[in-house]
């Protein structure tokens, strides 16, 4: 296979004794869906924000196309093409729909520094956004005040504003999270769809989504990566059922 | 508790007051409100001159200088979510630069002008770049302490009149003219700036700058995410509204002809906070009217008592106190826009 | 217009020249060395019982801010409370302890008055509401104070029994009183000290630096946790405007400049640490007191005689602002951080 689009190296982070993030390494390649699958408390927050940028590193390296980008900030991370969603729904409530979109398109579009020029007016931001927007079939919502969406629609709008940074490797984080029984399949559609153009890392709770969707599934239990394959290959793992499988094994056949 | 510590500056106060769709008719209210305050000051000295009151004309320059320093703090306060409490500092230093440059015997305001946003746009750019490196109280009170430099730097600077300030022989000139000595030229004058403040703001504030500005404000996190670095964005509105707030200084300064460290007292910057928040943040004419407001009130207390800071400062406790939400939220509901 | 914010000069040796003791006594006109020392020696002094009086003010407030998240803009006025508390009651009794004795408790019930009425309203509030209603809140009392008391400064003689100088070194003398305030404002220090670092409500404090809503979830009553943080900041701003009362004049808006001065000396201790407070305190004390004295004369080795003592003197008010930034600049959390601030 091709040089993979991410690549994670022996990451480490402990606050105080507390190792949080412990050895883990995994490859993600172009147009895969990795999922990241764990109880709570297993650290996977922690690992979305170390590869997201926002939080740093002991030890290790974060590797993307190539280019190390373990020293990076967040900011410069999106510029490269690696951008996150939020598992706490993190739009911009007052703006609408178009504009939430619009404002990525815009960071990676020239300056910001322009003064006097309506940004809403600018009508390469806006076809731009539109496009992730319909990507996300929320087209028809554009010009609604992001704040006045469902909460299935906020959680669109949240993989939108990443798709309109440009980037190739999105990072989702819990897109699932608090949705309904209907809201979660359009996404999970979505995320299907999604897979044919850009690589995906997704941290996800929901089992039947994550087994339906990954190529590749990897477990993280106490800061440690303790399987990775495919999602049969996950679901056998004796270590996977003793850890954590084998408290919800309800759930995953369901 | 933490989550509030959590934003950048400060404080999310209102998230939707700066968006322009909650709606764009709002929008056009405000656009249309700001008309009609410049209308009606546009004939005041015609009407003054009927009324045989020329000292209205002086006192409403007094206002629209104020107006346009609150301005200058609604970009920063309203639009940039950042609670600076030295923003008369700058107001200080562009009356400084008239006063110090005309007692060197230039007096061209073109000069003035230009020193003033200068020195006023330095002092932001610096203060500003220290302060932003903080938020929540820090940034208040680091902002407060900065503004008391600037005041005691003035009390000190005693060849320029320490704390006694400094008279200025006269007002300001242009290509030598003394066009300026008609109290209905500096009236127009500080109107036609005020104009200009107003519309430029406005547009800045939709511009692809303002937007990432509201944003921040907002959620800087989200903006971080898809690839902003508040910082510039915040420190570029605060030299902005640094500068502008030195033009209203050098108009101070020939309004009263006659400068001092008072200018640029605490209480100063606490009075433009109050213009700002009492009008309604972010949303510009707010802030003109605040200042038209404020200095009314003041001036109408006045009339009552000696003691008519009394009068403000209890104002202030119950309007914080029993408006749901404080101050911020009320004004808010006043202008009608739903609340996320 | 108002210049209520020039007061603060007051708290300057030059414009207050009850803050130079024994300044022109024998002690200067020895040898040139020997009558540095000497000035060196007394403005030490001078600069430690500043940082003693902004340490009182600032125990309090820091922990309002760490604790309560809440921007306290009227705590300066506390300060002026209490001398004016002090005035009136060293008045009353003809005694200034009695008059002192007096008047902390009641500046505790009025510090405890104030929280009920307004303060309790603003801890869920937002910044900018506690901005506002805490600048309302100084209007009001530097208003009522001028209401009440009349707008001339009052005066309190400093007690007999506090009074003349003890000796230092040879001639040098430095006034009983001072060194009296240094003592009291340590002994509070070391109080607090045992009380943050030794006592169940001061681990409460400790911890509810760091995370106020962690201790709430344990099942303490914040709200009297919160009250009495409160009553007792107020009470020691109380106690370093009563100190204050005979070496200064008491007269409205004299906790203006104090209070921004309490902020410098926050902002570089770290909010919500009673310990950063006192470094910061003396440090601040210190820079303050000796740069406006030697700053001047430091410059004559480099500048002609007029012009250093002309930069001297624009100078020095700026050095506390500049050690503020660069502190700043290199821990913008302060130097005893409680918890983090920067973004």
């Amino acid at each position: 296979m091709s040089q993979p689009l991410l690549t994670v190296t022996d990451l480490r982070k402990s606050f105080g004794a507390l190792a949080v993030t412990d050895g883990v390494s995994f490859d993600v390649h172009d147009n895969e869906l990795h999922a990241i699958i764990g109880p709570n408390g297993a650290g996977k927050t922690t690992l979305i924000h170390q590869l997201s940028g926002s939080l740093g590193c002991d030890s290790g390296t974060v590797r993307l196309a190539g280019g190390d980008i373990t020293r990076h900030s967040m900011v410069d991370r999106v510029r490269l093409g690696l951008a996150r969603s939020f598992q706490i729904t993190s739009i911009l409530d007052g703006f609408t729909v178009i504009e939430n979109a619009a404002m990525a398109v815009q960071a990676r579009s020239g300056s910001s520094f322009r003064f006097l020029r309506p940004a809403s007016k600018e009508r390469r931001l806006n076809d731009e956004a539109m496009a992730a927007l319909a990507r996300v079939k929320l087209d028809d919502r554009a010009q609604r005040r992001a704040g006045s969406l469902s909460h299935g629609e906020k959680r669109q709008l949240e993989i939108a504003i990443a798709l309109a940074t440009g980037a190739k490797l999105l990072l989702l984080d819990e897109p699932l999270a608090g949705t309904g029984h209907e809201e979660s399949a359009v996404l999970v559609e979505l995320m299907r769809e999604l897979k044919t153009t850009h690589t995906i890392v997704l941290i996800e709770h929901d089992m039947d989504a994550v087994f339906a969707l990954a190529d590749r599934v990897s477990v993280l239990v106490y800061g440690r990566l303790i399987a990775t394959g495919s999602a049969a290959e996950v679901r056998s793992h004796p270590d996977v059922r003793a850890a954590y499988l084998g408290e919800e094994e309800e759930a995953v056949r369901c | 508790m933490s989550a509030r510590t959590s934003d950048l500056a400060i404080t999310g106060a209102v998230p939707d007051v700066a968006a322009p769709r909650g709606g764009r008719l709002a929008g056009r209210g405000t656009a249309l409100a700001a008309l009609l305050i410049f209308l009606v000051l546009a004939v005041l000295p015609p009407v003054a001159v009927a009324v045989n009151d020329p000292f209205l004309v002086v006192t409403a320059t007094r206002i629209i200088v104020f107006a346009i320093a609150a301005l200058s703090l609604d970009l920063v306060l309203g639009y940039g979510a950042m609670v600076s409490f030295g923003h008369a500092a700058f107001l200080g230093l562009g009356a400084y630069a008239v006063a110090i440059l005309s007692s060197h015997g230039i007096s061209d305001i073109l000069v003035q002008g230009v020193v003033a946003v200068a020195a006023s746009a330095l002092f932001a750019l610096v203060t500003g770049a220290i302060s932003l490196r903080t938020k929540g109280v820090y940034f208040i009170m680091i902002t407060l302490a900065f503004g008391q430099m600037a005041y005691f730097f003035m009390v000190s600077l005693s060849a320029y009149g320490g704390d006694d300030g400094l008279t200025l022989g006269g007002r300001s000139t242009l290509f030598g003219l003394p066009i300026l000595k008609s109290d209905f030229a500096l009236f127009y004058l500080s109107l036609g700036v005020l104009v200009l403040a107003f519309v430029g703001l406005r547009a800045l504030t939709l511009s692809r700058f303002g937007r990432v500005l509201r944003g921040t404000k907002e959620n800087p996190v989200r903006m971080q995410a898809i690839g902003f670095q508040p910082f510039a964005f915040q420190l570029t509105a605060y030299v902005i509204a640094g500068a502008l707030a030195g033009i209203a200084g050098v108009l101070l300064a020939n309004q009263a002809e006659f400068v001092s460290p008072a200018y640029m007292s605490w209480q100063r910057s606490g009075e433009l906070i109050v213009m700002v928040v009492l009008g309604g943040m972010g949303t510009l004419v707010g802030a003109i009217g605040g200042a038209i407001a404020l200095l009314l009130l003041e001036d109408w207390l006045a009339h009552f008592s000696e003691h008519w800071k009394l009068g403000l400062g209890v104002l202030l406790v119950l309007l914080v106190l029993f408006t749901r939400g404080g101050i911020v939220g009320g004004v808010a509901r006043l202008f009608g826009r739903p609340r996320s | 217009m108002p210049r209520t914010g020039a007061r603060a000069s007051l708290w300057h040796p030059q414009s207050n020249p009850i803050s130079l003791p024994d300044f022109s006594g024998p002690g200067l006109e020895d040898d040139d060395a020997q009558g540095m020392f000497n000035l060196f020696l007394l403005q030490t002094l001078n600069g430690v019982q500043f940082g003693i009086l902004l340490f009182l003010v600032a125990a309090g407030l820091t922990l309002i801010f760490g604790i309560m998240d809440l921007i306290n803009l009227a705590h300066g006025v506390l300060y002026m409370v209490g001398a004016y508390f002090t005035a009136t009651f060293t008045a009353l009794t003809g005694d200034f302890l009695l008059g002192i004795a007096i008047a902390l408790p009641a500046a505790l019930l009025f510090g405890l008055v104030l929280e009920v009425l307004i303060f309790r309203h603003l801890y869920e509030r937002d910044h900018l509401d506690q901005v506002l209603a805490t600048f309302g809140l100084i209007l009001i009392l530097n208003e009522g104070v001028k209401i009440v008391w009349g707008a001339a400064p009052m005066s309190v003689p400093i007690p007999e029994i506090l009074s003349g100088a003890i000796p230092l070194i040879g001639p040098l003398k430095y006034p009983f009183y001072r060194v009296a305030i240094i003592a009291a404002g340590l002994l509070t220090a070391v109080g607090l000290w045992l009380l943050v670092n030794h006592t169940r409500i001061g681990m409460l404090l400790r911890a509810g630096a760091v995370n106020a809503p962690m201790v709430s979830a344990l099942g303490v009553d914040i709200r009297r946790l919160f009250m009495l943080v409160f009553g007792f900041g107020a009470m020691l701003a109380g106690f370093a405007g009563a100190m204050v009362a005979p070496i200064l004049s008491v007269e409205p808006g004299m906790g203006d400049g104090i209070l921004i001065l309490t902020f410098v000396v926050i902002v570089i201790g770290g909010v919500g640490s009673v310990r950063g407070a006192f470094v910061a305190a003396i440090l601040v004390g210190l820079v303050d007191t000796l740069g406006r004295t030697f700053g001047p004369i430091v410059l004559r080795a480099v500048m002609e005689p007029s012009a250093a003592s002309q930069t001297g003197q624009t100078l020095a008010p700026m050095l506390i602002y500049i050690l503020m930034a660069a502190v700043l600049f290199f821990r913008p959390s302060g130097l005893f951080p409680a918890k983090g601030a920067a973004a």
